[in-house]
């Protein structure tokens, strides 16, 4: 069978609509995203309902009795958490599940990359795709067993530390539970068919069933996050429940609840970045280790492409953060100032400077990917430039609204703000910052495409002058968007401001790379591109992403459970047990910062492994 | 004469350092805080070390010198006293560090309290989610009457608050110089600007008692001005504090 350009078409508008359904189902439904409402407003309705409930009230008494009771909430006291000598029940907790959750990510964000790559081979018929792929798919398939043994650690856990907490949820989740139960049956089975079916379903019409298999592995593995994501998000706004926890009897309202479709998105974007940066981490891997230049080649093109897919994804990130960060600032001003005003603040600081780390390793590793052709001297000059701005925004981005301060230093500035620094430390200049950052990102990417090229076509000039206006004019309207906007209206335009900042991004990104990809049609190579011909600090680079990558998604996940604070369901059910206070920044880093010390040495137990199973005896 | 790279790379870090301490501390008189200042320098010199080694020849050109250093027989006087140098110098940054101190020590706390949902005053509770300052309708309806509780609302102010919050509500009132925390500083676009109004009208009512036990001791001094004001007097007041601020509450539909 001919494989036709149209029939890979036809098949990633497929593998869109698959992957996107449950988000589409959630828009179109009657209770759409758009119709979810803040705690204040949903408080007052319940409370006008209640009010005009009251006359009907013995009708329902009789509907009542058809349906099954549900427990409220229970109010818990000290002595109802089991205690485990020699262990501590939140720490145990919080490393199963962190650790559970870094693998699900990886596990998850595999196969859809690994989907998109086959199907590239496929459309190319090109076969070092089609063997990349299986590599890739070789190392989550190790990382699955592990997945699931933490999940298992994780339920364990929760029934021995905080038996009540479980019982509650299940009486509520318990439908979508066994849902859990039963698709993860079905994850294993299609992983399990798509990894070892990968050379009996490799030719002819075969092929096509193969995509089919990954494509509902894809399938099955979101909607499984996104159930999860229903429980983690019911936990920090609960819905479908009354005031006193009672579960109301509809399973879709406790799992669309408000931060339910933010997190998604989130979550989705998240881990196809963090996939894309251990696999890198893993090319890097072998790539310091290989014997041959041949092996250092394709380890160097698989590092390329695990970093684009990493960079690509993690280009979007900032802007599903910012929507979930407002989404909680407007289910609850409570959770919102305790996210980024309050106690977390300071791990904020450190977010910033991770993600700066991750621009910077990403940017240092495309500057140094230039040296595989000698054509990128041209554009060395300019590198300089990129890395100032870059470093510029890096700067913005970090800069704390709150200083810390000695008392001298206080009276010199006369009071805790900077009078010039005090206004970068608000949001409007972390948007502008960041949108500028990924923009000079993308022209780093872009020069590097450039490379070893020449274009040939006669408009070559005006391309250019094009690309410059574009970059020109989406960087003055994201400043004035930022300035303007940000320091000079209201809150509502000021959260507003971000999606037109976001909009001017997302053009130049899509608008250059047209322009770029007509303009090099069949443009003239000025040079040989060496793969493996790149040094091994780029390598570091990408360790340094897969790193930070994970440290973030500790930290970050942490504060997000973390603003439930002193809740196990925000405002429904306490949490009485003796580990309910906010631990100390240093004592959560501390935590956090052994998970990934732990992840990192099974990630690499799973890297020698893969290396050892290639080996001949 | 060639500059080697090293030295270049060293130049470059040191003009921005003399930038950020001559722009910020001498033309500006603002000095960037230390913690700041180290975070900046720390991030400089890295992008500067990216920039300066993404060549091949690049990151030999900018190790050559300290390869030299370290490799050449000739040079071995010079190095023992570059070692020397370098070890004294570390010696110092450590006694800079650990040496005992009489200043007080760092606070790292932000003073940002997240309010509750509910609170108590007046004997009335009130729910800070759904809760709406009563007058802003006027701002709509009766111009004129919202021009008149705004200018009442600022006599509020000037005989109550300003004293702490000064008479330009930056928070240097005559009083201020004697509080840690200082007073609210409304000018500045990190506090009034980016809340509610129901959280001004609950930080107003219940002072510094009525902060959340999280993150205690807040040691605020502000007064419980429910016991001093009415209701409607500090509504007031709000409507004045982002009038003369000329800031907006924060919101979730337009006004």
């Amino acid at each position: 069978m001919k494989f036709s350009k149209k029939i890979t078409l036809t098949f990633f508008i497929i593998l869109f609509l698959v992957l996107a359904s449950p988000i589409i189902l959630n828009i179109t439904s009657k209770s759409s995203v758009f119709s979810l409402q803040p705690l204040s407003i949903v408080l007052a309705e319940e409370v006008k309902q209640d009010a005009a409930a009251a006359p009907a009230e013995e009708t329902a008494v009789k509907e009542d009795k058809a349906k099954p009771a549900y427990p409220p909430a229970p109010k818990l006291k000290e002595s109802d958490y089991p205690k485990v000598k020699g262990f501590n029940g939140r720490i145990v907790i919080w490393l199963a599940a962190q650790l559970h959750l870094w693998f699900a990510a990886f596990v998850l964000a595999v196969p859809i990359f690994v989907l998109i790559i086959e199907g590239i081979g496929v459309a190319t018929k090109d076969e070092r795709y089609d063997k990349m792929a299986y590599e890739f798919i070789k190392i989550s398939l190790t990382a699955y067993s592990i997945t699931a043994v933490f999940g298992g650690l994780l339920a364990f856990s929760l029934i021995v530390f905080y038996p009540d907490f479980l019982k509650y949820m299940a009486n509520i989740f318990g439908s979508t539970m066994l849902a859990y139960a039963f698709l993860f049956f079905a994850e294993s089975a299609s992983l399990y068919i798509y990894y070892y079916g990968w050379n009996w379903l490799k030719h002819g019409f075969k092929k096509w069933v193969h995509l089919t298999i990954g494509l509902i592995l894809n399938a099955v593995g979101t909607t499984l996050m996104f159930l999860a994501n229903a429980w983690v998000t019911f936990m920090m706004s609960p819905g479908g429940v009354d005031a006193a926890g009672v579960f109301q009897g509809n399973d879709w309202a406790v799992i669309h609840n408000f931060l339910w479709n933010p997190i998604n998105l989130h979550r989705f974007v998240a881990n196809v970045a963090y996939g894309g940066s251990v696999v890198g981490a893993y090319a890097a891997y072998r790539f310091l280790s290989a014997q041959t230049r041949d092996e250092k080649a394709h380890y160097d093109w698989m590092g390329y492409t695990a970093n684009f897919i990493a960079i690509a994804a993690l280009l979007p990130l900032p802007f599903a953060g910012y929507w979930l960060t407002a989404e909680i600032y407007a289910y609850s001003q409570q959770m919102g100032i305790t996210l980024m005003g309050g106690v977390f603040a300071w791990l904020f600081i450190i977010q910033a400077v991770l993600i700066g780390a991750l621009f910077l390793s990403a940017n240092y590793y495309l500057w140094c990917g230039m040296g595989r052709s000698e054509g990128a001297v041209r554009y060395n000059k300019y590198i300089k430039y990129i890395a100032f701005v870059i470093i510029a925004c890096f700067l913005v981005w970090f800069t704390p609204h709150t200083l810390v301060m000695t008392q001298a230093e206080l009276k010199a500035l006369g009071g805790p703000y900077h009078k010039y620094l005090g206004p970068l430390g608000i949001m409007p200049a972390k948007n502008t910052a960041v949108n500028i950052m990924i923009l000079f990102t993308f022209l780093s990417f872009l020069l590097y495409r450039r490379a070893n090229k020449v274009a040939t076509v006669s408009w070559a000039k005006y391309g250019n002058i094009a690309q410059t206006a574009i970059f020109a004019g989406a960087i003055i309207n994201i400043v004035f968007l930022g300035v303007y906007y940000g320091y000079f209206t209201n809150t509502v335009l000021k959260v507003g401001s971000s999606v037109p900042q976001v909009a001017s991004t997302l053009s130049v990104i899509i608008f250059c790379i047209i322009i770029d990809v007509l303009m090099f049609k069949g443009a003239k190579d000025v040079a040989p591109l060496k793969w493996g011909n790149v040094p091994d600090r780029s390598q570091y680079a990408l360790f340094l992403l897969a790193v930070s990558f994970t440290w973030l998604m500790g930290l970050m996940g942490y504060i997000r459970s973390g603003i439930r604070q002193h809740w196990h369901v925000y405002a429904i059910m306490r949490d009485n047990s003796a580990d309910a206070f906010t631990p100390t920044i240093g004592y959560s880093a501390q935590i956090v910062s052994i998970g990934v010390i732990i992840f990192m040495a099974i990630v690499i137990f799973i890297f020698w492994l893969n290396q050892i199973s290639s080996k001949k005896a | 004469m060639k500059i080697s790279r090293l030295l270049l790379a060293v130049i470059v870090i040191g003009i921005f350092y003399s930038f950020f301490k001559i722009f910020f501390g001498i033309i500006l008189k603002q000095p960037i805080p230390g913690s700041l200042f180290t975070m900046y320098m720390f991030f400089i010199i890295i992008g500067v070390l990216l920039v300066f080694s993404f060549t091949e020849q690049g990151a030999k050109e900018l190790m050559s010198p300290i390869k030299d250093l370290l490799e050449n027989p000739e040079k071995m006087m010079m190095r023992n006293v570059v070692f020397g140098i370098v070890t004294i110098f570390a010696g110092f940054i450590t006694y800079q560090q650990v040496k005992p101190s009489f200043e007080a020590p760092l606070e790292l706390r932000t003073i940002h309290p997240a309010p509750p949902s509910n609170i108590s005053a007046y004997n009335k509770s009130y729910n800070l989610l759904t809760l709406e300052n009563p007058f802003m309708k006027y701002k709509k309806e009766d111009p004129e009457k919202f021009k008149q509780l705004i200018y009442e609302g600022g006599e509020v102010y000037f005989k109550n608050c300003f004293y702490c919050h000064g008479d330009k509500l930056d928070g240097k009132g005559h009083y201020a110089h004697g509080f840690n925390p200082l007073p609210a500083n409304f000018m500045d676009v990190g506090t009034i600007a980016q809340l509610q109004e129901s959280y001004l009208f609950w930080r107003i009512a219940t002072g510094g008692p009525g902060l959340p036990k999280e993150a205690a001791p807040w040691l605020s001094s502000m007064p419980v001005w429910q016991n001093f004001l009415s209701e409607e007097e500090i509504w007031k007041v709000i409507l004045f504090l982002y009038d003369y601020t000329g800031y907006v509450p924060r919101s979730w539909e337009k006004h």
